[in-house]
Parts: C-alpha cells; structure tokens; sequence
C-alpha cells in the first residue's frame, strides 16, 4: 500500500464569490487533499458546504481563488490554454442533472462524438464505432445513436453523461452527485456501472454526493466538508465506524437506516440550527456556532486538519479530549 | 379495534397526455386508521403522489379521469370524497385533511409573510376575529420550533432556509389542527441533519395532535423509523402491504426486496456488487396486461406476463401481490423466507 502514486494534489485550495461590494462568500476555503491513481475519493457534506465548487475548481472549471491543483506533477491553474486542452483530455466530468447537462439539440452520437472531434481522436467510421462501443459499454444500445436527450428517462441519460466523460478514455473522473436525481433501483444500476468501469479501465474517481451511504460504499477514502473547509478525512469504514469530529459524529447519526429495529436503538446526536452562511464567515471553526463542545478558543482560532490516527485527519481544537485518544 | 378514518377503495386515476391515456393509478385500496402512520413508498411515477392528491382532490380538472362508479370511492367519516364539489372540498382541504409537499419554495406563497399564509387557512375555516387568528398563528410557528416567531411573522419566505420553509409549510397545515396529514416527500429536498428534525417534528406533532399521517416517500431509510404500516407502490398499483416489521424483515414480493437490496448498508463492510433492478418501470400509456413488474423481475414465470397477480396474504396485515406465492408456482431458487405460509387466498382483482 506504501507505493500508491499520487495523481493529484490539492494545496490549501480556495474558491471566493464576489457577491456585493464586502461581501464574499467562501465556498472553498483552504482545502487540501491528495487523490491517489485508481481510487475514489468521496466528499460528503451538506447542500452550501462546498463540495462541488471544490469538484469543479479541481476540474478547473472554476478559477481558484488561492492554493493549486497539481495534477501529475502540474498546477492545472496555471496552464495555457493548448496546455488545458491536453488536461482535458485526461479528466473528465459527470454533472448532477441529466436533464440540463446534455445539449437537448445535440443527438446522442454528437453528444458522445464532441469530446472525440475536439481532441481529434477518430474519424468517420471509426467515430461511429467507437461511440457504438461506448453505448454498450454502459448499458445502451445502437439505436440509441441516433436519437435525442428527451427520448431518454433519467438513468439512460445518466449513462449517456457517463459514456461523454469516457469518451476521450481519460485517467480521472469527477463525479458530481451522479446519482442524486435518479431513483433508487436505477442509482444501484449507475453506482455499478462506475464501479465495473474502475475496475476496466482503471479510472480514478473524485465522487461528489451527499447520500452519505451511496459515498461509503464507492469510496476508498472519505472527507466531510462543512462550510466550505474539510473537517475530516479518512479510510471510508474507519469515518464510518469512528467519526471523531463532533460535525460528523452529528451527520452520521442522522443517516436513516432502513432497518426498522436498529433505527429503534438508534440514538441521533441532535444539532441545533442550520449551516449558517457562508458570506463573510467568522474566524474560528466553522462549526463553533452548532457545537455543543465549542469552547472560546474554537471561536477564534481555526483549527487546522491533523493526522490523529494514521490516515485519519480531523480539523478539531477538541478532538483528542472528546475522543479520550 | 381502531378506527377507520380513510378509506380508499378501487381507485383509478389517468391523464389525457399529448401521447394517449396514461393510467397512473390502476385500482389502489387502501385504510388509514386514527394516529397512525401510513408510508407509502415507490419510485417516481409508481402513482404515490397522485394517490395523495386524489384524496386532497387536488389533482387537475380538465384532463384528469377518476373513475366514479362501481366500487371507485374515497371514504372520509364515511362520507365519499369523490362525490364531493368543489366548495365541500375547499372546507375538508386543510381543514380536515391537510398537505404538506416536497418543495416548500414552491409551495408556499412568495408575495405573502409567513403569518398571513397560516393565518390564511385560519381563517377560511374557523370563525375566529383576525387577532385570535394572529395569536394562532404564532403559536403555530412557536410549535413547529422556529424561533423569534413574533418577527418571523412577518417575513416572506425567500428570508427562510430550506428547513424552516418547511416547518413553515407544516405550521401552515397543521393550522387547523387537521385529523390526516398527508406528507407528500417532506424531507427529499433536505439535508440528512435537517432531514432528521423535521422527521422529529412531524412525530411529536402527530402525537400533540393526535393526527394520522399519510407519508409519501421514495426513501426506506425515513420510512423505517416512523411508520407502522407501509404499503408499496408500482406502476399505479399496490404490490405489497404489511406492518413496517413484516416489510422490513419478511417481504415477499420481489420488488420490495430488490428495493430494500438495492441501497447500500452502511453498517457492514460490504463492497459487494449493489443489487440492482434491470430496466426502467413500464410505459403507463400501454400498461402491461399481467403483472406490472413481471419484465424486470428475476423470478418472472409466463403466467407473470398474461394475468394481474392475485392477492395473498400471510396475515391481518400482510398481503402480496405475486404469482409466486401460488400453490402451483415453482419456487425453487427463491430467496430464503420469502415463501411463507399463507392466510387465505382471495380472487383476482
């Protein structure tokens, strides 16, 4: 397990809105994390915590405020743009809405075939079979080619956003809540189709989702954002099993277990209010206000992400005494 | 024991579409008893919201068909809903029976405050001065745990978050202190944290109140920990019933199981193929004849795809609509206990 190749870095990565003359709203506010070659990594947190503002500025979809995205050994902010069009060749996304994220204009083919003309890949036949290929690859067929977004449900147009991101056979993929707008026979279908697709082709993945099951089960290692910073990070069965940050102690106990009996005895650790904004947000943690072990020192010093157990970091002032570590 | 409150009997629901006649809800029978819970659970388009709507007579006039004769009828106290005009509805709706939907934005009012909104049902239905109805009102708010009530009367619902659009859109229905609470996917747009309040709230409510609630869901997780009876949907039919013990740990029919397979434990170190359903629901505009799962199911048999199943049921709650548990069907290879001794049979419906 020691040789794993990292395959991106992200440093102290910051992501600020403008939103009105003083008010700037941290989205992503100093997160690093390191993704190695042929794992998925999962963010989970709530709606407003930055997890997909994080995803895409990793895409480079957005410009990073601070920090970098080094990706094999280059800060994918820093590249020009016949540089950039290389990267893309090598990342690829998969968007939350199937319904918005493909051209309704475009048939299918053109939608696959976009990524393959744009980096010049194949030509006439071989576009053609290529795309024929891609399909089947992930559960269509054929005849499918042919046709147009809306002649397809939710699932089928989720696997069509699936083949684009193959399409030019990239290395990383960032999942952006894949699966949040689909029912849950067909989120199994499309979590499976990932899964199998890893193992073929040995992708990478960023996975984007707030099913905080769903991220468990595909997920190597797991980090849980809230409000814009990372506030743990770890193994997926030992955040799972363990959390150590009160946040996501909180979060996990208020995942409903469709098991009548467990759901019994069950005790949910309750906490109060909302996330609250994140324009302007006070020095300290950033979970201070919802805390009930916050102390006067969570509220004005932020604390840093720290190694506690081998490959378990938590971003907690407290941690250690809570935990009796 | 208890009684019946609700009781909807043979109903039949289709909507004229550009493409034909889509029959969203194929014969659904069901009862809610007082104070109880009852989920209904299915994917989108298994007909689980039109049911709801049906009973809140919500549902549009000009291109909907409800099928009126025969046995078709929606029994409130006894008295059929169907039959009623439009006046009586408006006097039941929110009064007796109330709503609540899965997207508080669009559901409530955005041009008015809060307070009038509840203080709207109020006074429609009681004959109360306007400052009664005001500390109503407040009260409500108070109940459904948002705080600074006072102010927050007077705020338009784009100052509220997600979690408190939604208590507001509870304080709104439960203004009347209704007998049914139908709640229409209450938490889907919610996060997990806020999710786990309202559930909370929506319990203690129903216990201060004594209502019963009707809740409608696609997600088991919720399901689990509040509902006694949970009835499950597919293709605008009920192809399962049962207390939320029998569903949870005895379920017989081979779609609730694959429902309850297909999400991810998150107690077990499983990383294990999910189980997954093959294909898509059916095309309600040509519904299939026999059973509507019969071409996504793994045990489907010829029989499946020529006649609808015939009931069975294994106890007072029970009940399944699945070939398979007829006496002639070859069971071997079936999961373990889904095949379990049986009550009576009763007739195809």
């Amino acid at each position: 397990m020691a040789e794993k190749e990292v395959l991106i870095e992200v440093k102290d990565l910051k992501k600020y809105f403008q939103v009105g003359k003083h008010a700037t709203l941290k989205a992503v506010d100093g997160v690093s994390f390191k993704i190695y070659k042929g794992e998925t990594l999962g963010l989970v947190g709530e709606s407003g915590c930055g997890k997909t503002t994080c995803g895409k500025t990793v895409m480079g979809l957005y410009d990073a405020t601070g920090g970098q995205v080094i990706f094999d050994g280059t800060d994918i902010h820093s590249l020009n743009k016949h540089e950039k069009k290389e990267f893309t060749k090598r990342a690829q996304i998969i968007f939350q809405d199937p319904y918005s994220s493909l051209n309704p204009r475009m048939t299918v083919a053109d939608i696959i075939g976009e990524g393959i003309d744009i980096h010049g890949l194949y030509k006439g036949e071989e576009r053609m079979q290529k795309i024929h290929e891609l399909l089947e690859l992930v559960g269509l067929n054929k005849e499918h080619a042919l046709r147009f977004p809306h002649e397809f449900s939710g699932g089928q147009r989720q696997r069509i956003g699936i083949a684009r991101a193959l399409a030019i056979e990239p290395e990383f993929i960032v999942c952006d809540e894949p699966i949040s707008a689909l029912d849950v026979s067909i989120q199994a279908q499309v979590v499976n189709l990932l899964i199998e697709l890893q193992k073929k082709k040995k992708l990478t993945y960023l996975f984007i989702a707030h099913d905080l099951s769903m991220v468990k089960h595909i997920s190597d290692r797991v980090g849980v954002m809230y409000l814009g910073s990372m506030v743990e990070f770890a193994n997926s069965d030992e955040l799972y099993q363990e959390p150590l940050h009160p946040y996501t102690k909180a979060l996990m106990s208020a995942i409903p277990i469709p098991d009548p009996h467990e759901e019994k005895i069950k005790r949910r650790i309750p906490i109060e209010g909302e996330i609250p904004s994140p324009i302007n947000p006070k020095p300290g943690c950033r979970f201070a206000g919802r805390c009930r072990y916050a102390t006067e020192a969570c509220r004005t010093s932020t604390p840093e992400l720290v190694e506690i157990k081998p490959e378990h970091f938590v971003a907690c002032h407290r941690v250690k005494e809570l935990n009796e570590l | 024991m208890s009684e019946k409150l609700l009781e909807v009997k043979d109903l039949h629901v289709s909507f004229k579409t550009y493409a034909g006649i889509s029959h969203a809800v194929r014969g659904v029978d069901f009862y809610l008893n007082k104070g109880e819970t009852l989920a209904i659970v299915g994917e989108s388009g298994c007909g689980k919201t039109v049911t709801s709507k049906a009973i809140m007579g919500l549902l549009p006039e000009d291109n909907t068909q409800i099928k009126r004769d025969g046995d078709s009828a929606i029994l409130f106290h006894g008295e059929n809903l169907l039959d009623y005009s439009e006046k009586q509805m408006t006097e039941i709706r929110g009064h007796q029976i109330s709503m609540i939907f899965q997207d508080p934005m669009t559901s409530l009012n955005p041009t008015m405050k809060i307070g009038d909104q509840i203080m709207e049902s109020i006074l429609i239905h009681q004959k109360v001065s306007k400052q009664e109805a005001y500390r109503q009102a407040k009260e409500m708010l108070e109940l459904v745990k948002i705080p600074n009530a006072e102010q927050r009367m007077k705020q338009y619902p784009f100052e509220f978050s997600g979690g408190m659009r939604q208590r507001a859109m509870i304080a709104v229905a439960l203004a009347c202190k209704p007998e049914i609470l139908i709640a229409d996917e209450p938490t889907t747009a919610l996060d997990v944290t806020i999710q786990a309040q309202i559930m909370e709230l929506i319990g203690s409510l129903q216990k201060e109140l004594d209502m019963a609630v009707i809740l409608v869901t696609h997600d088991l997780g919720v399901v689990a920990s509040v509902a006694d009876r949970i009835q499950v949907m597919y293709a605008g039919k009920i192809v399962e019933r049962g207390t939320v013990d029998e569903i949870f740990y005895q379920s017989t029919h081979p779609y609730t199981r694959a429902l309850l397979n297909s999400v991810p434990k998150i107690h077990t170190n499983n990383k294990d193929k999910l189980y997954s359903l093959k294909g898509t629901p059916p095309d309600l505009i040509n519904p299939p004849v026999g059973c509507p799962f019969a071409a996504r199911c793994e045990y489907g048999m010829k029989v499946c795809r020529q006649i609808p199943p015939v009931s069975t049921h294994f106890s007072e709650s029970q009940e399944c609509y699945c070939w398979l548990h007829h006496p002639k069907a070859d069971v071997s290879g079936l999961p373990d206990g889904m095949i379990r001794p049986c009550v009576t049979e009763r007739s195809a419906k």
